[in-house]
């Protein structure tokens, strides 16, 4: 790859992979794109520390702007990138401006899904993805604040752990029979339902929202369910999808995602692809998958990074993903759809535990809350697709090591 | 301040440090290799070990809880091994020197 990489999208993946393409020893112009006006930034500060207003921007920057500069990155900012020309090997900027390039890596990332019901486009509903998103609403979080989220996954947990904390009157509203019903089995959503309602969250599942009302600003939400919730303040977090507008419009394949190989190869040679926005395959788990945390974000980009740079690199590692609520560390390690068995290891009463996702006697995942050693020791289990006896697991006397010692593997 | 980063190969990176900061950010701030500090100083990825040298063990002082129990299973655990997002630097430690280990992962 020879004189000029354009990375399209400057956060967690875009920066990691530029970073990466400098430290594998590639010297010529390297232009990273990203659409917001601030510097590149931590997100996941955006529905914690930087919600509770415990940091400021400046705080979460992913590195200093002086360390950009350094490795000769020339970062446009607040730009978006409104069309690639697979052919001329062009991208076209918003303000009509183009530039060449002989390599492109798009790490455009995720948009969030919106609700489409009548009044939602009223002032007062809010989305969690930017600084900006966050900045419109943190000030107004504080007792006599009533504030309404749609969406009980960990965006809308997050957000409810810190709001409650601040003395708001917190309505989570679930559409789905279980909290986190997409990612975590029954146990966990009914902990953490209860830690929520513990805490003062008014938790409603199977309430789908039907509508909105309010003069310029919300000041009620509708369920199907016939409830009416009045509300100063609605955040939504119902999921993100992969901005893939770009690739689609340029003739790239996409299909849930960018769709890459092993390498973040996309269907054009000239073409890498990283972080929330691909679709990949997963030797662990023997399909494609679409991950949507920082560690995916992270890892991968250096794939492709080394790949940009003619190395031989696979992306091939554990899904992790982590989530703070109140004291509660969740750290999860793999994906457990298709699981036929959980363990529990440890007290849910004493909120230190992990659930232990198997399919077919084999370890593939584990959630694991304040249980750093569940948490480390599955992530190594998982990655060597270790069968494990159950009732040993389930024994917290057995200590995590010994299943590392053992080889993970039963007799 | 100094803060010293030793790769596995002998590099070494002697780099200017602000005291208040952890030798995670310090390292990433600077784009020291081997360091990769995923979840951004929450304690809760384990990809910012480093085995702090035998003379500054002492004064960097004994992990806690949750990072002991992370430590145990990072990659080429020392008995000085702390992760760095938990050392936070002070005038005391200038001139600390930690290693480097082979992978985060």
């Amino acid at each position: 790859m020879s004189e000029c990489l354009v990375v399209v999208g400057a956060s967690h993946a875009g920066v990691e992979l530029a970073l990466g393409v400098r430290r594998d020893g590639f010297a010529g112009r390297l232009i990273l794109i990203g659409a917001e006006p601030t510097l590149p930034y931590h997100r996941p500060p955006l529905s914690k520390a930087f919600l509770a207003g415990d940091k400021q921007l400046y705080e979460i920057d992913l590195r200093p702007a002086a360390l950009y500069e350094k490795q000769g990155f020339e970062l446009l900012r607040d730009t978006l990138v409104t069309a690639i020309d697979l052919v001329r090997k062009r991208v076209v900027l918003g303000d009509g401006n183009e530039l060449a390039y002989d390599a492109l890596a798009l790490a455009t990332g995720s948009r969030v899904r919106r609700l489409n019901v009548p009044g939602s486009t009223l002032d007062g509903i809010h989305y969690i993805r930017t600084v900006r998103d966050i900045e419109s609403f943190r000030e107004r979080l504080g007792p006599g604040t009533r504030m309404v989220i749609v969406g009980g996954g960990y965006i809308g947990l997050e957000v409810a752990a810190v709001s409650v904390r601040k003395g708001v009157e917190v309505t989570v509203l679930e559409a789905a029979p279980t909290l986190l019903s997409r990612v975590t089995a029954p146990d966990m959503a009914s902990f953490y339902a209860r830690v929520h309602r513990e805490e003062g969250v008014e938790v409603r599942t199977g309430a789908t929202v039907t509508g909105f009302t309010g003069g310029n600003e919300v000041e009620s939400v509708m369920c199907s369910d016939g409830t009416r919730h009045a509300a100063d303040l609605i955040v939504v977090g119902i999921g993100i999808l992969p901005e893939v507008a770009l690739a689609e419009a340029a003739g790239l394949e996409v299909d849930d995602g960018i769709v890459v190989d092993e390498h973040t190869r996309t269907s054009d040679p000239h073409i890498v692809a990283a972080g929330d926005c691909t679709n990949h395959p997963s030797r662990l788990y023997g399909r494609r998958v679409r991950l949507e945390s920082v560690p995916n974000a992270v890892e991968q980009a250096k794939v492709a990074a080394a790949t940009l740079c003619a190395k031989d690199k696979v992306y091939d590692t554990v899904p992790v993903f982590w989530s703070d609520q109140y004291e509660l560390k969740l750290q999860i390690a793999g994906l457990s759809q298709g699981h036929d068995q959980v363990v529990i290891r440890g007290s849910m009463a004493e909120r230190h535990f992990a659930a232990f996702y198997l399919r077919g006697g084999t370890l593939i995942a584990v959630d694991a809350v304040n249980s750093p050693a569940e948490f480390m020791a599955g992530k190594r289990l998982i990655a060597a697709r270790a069968g494990i006896e159950p009732e040993r697991l389930a024994d917290t006397s057995v200590p995590m090591k010994e299943f590392l010692q053992r080889g993970g593997t039963t007799a | 301040m100094k803060v010293n980063y030793i790769q596995p190969d002998g590099t070494r990176h002697e780099i200017e440090a602000e005291p208040g900061n952890t030798v995670m950010e310090t390292a990433v701030d600077n784009d020291v290799p081997g360091i990769v500090a995923e979840c951004g100083g929450g304690c809760s990825c384990a990809t910012c070990h480093v085995q702090v040298t035998p003379e500054w063990y002492a004064r960097v002082g004994q992990p806690e809880d949750i990072e002991q129990d992370m430590l145990e299973f990072v990659v080429d655990r020392k008995d000085t091994s702390r992760l760095g997002c938990q050392i936070e630097l002070t005038p005391e430690l200038d001139g600390l020197t930690v290693n480097v280990p082979e992978s985060q992962y």
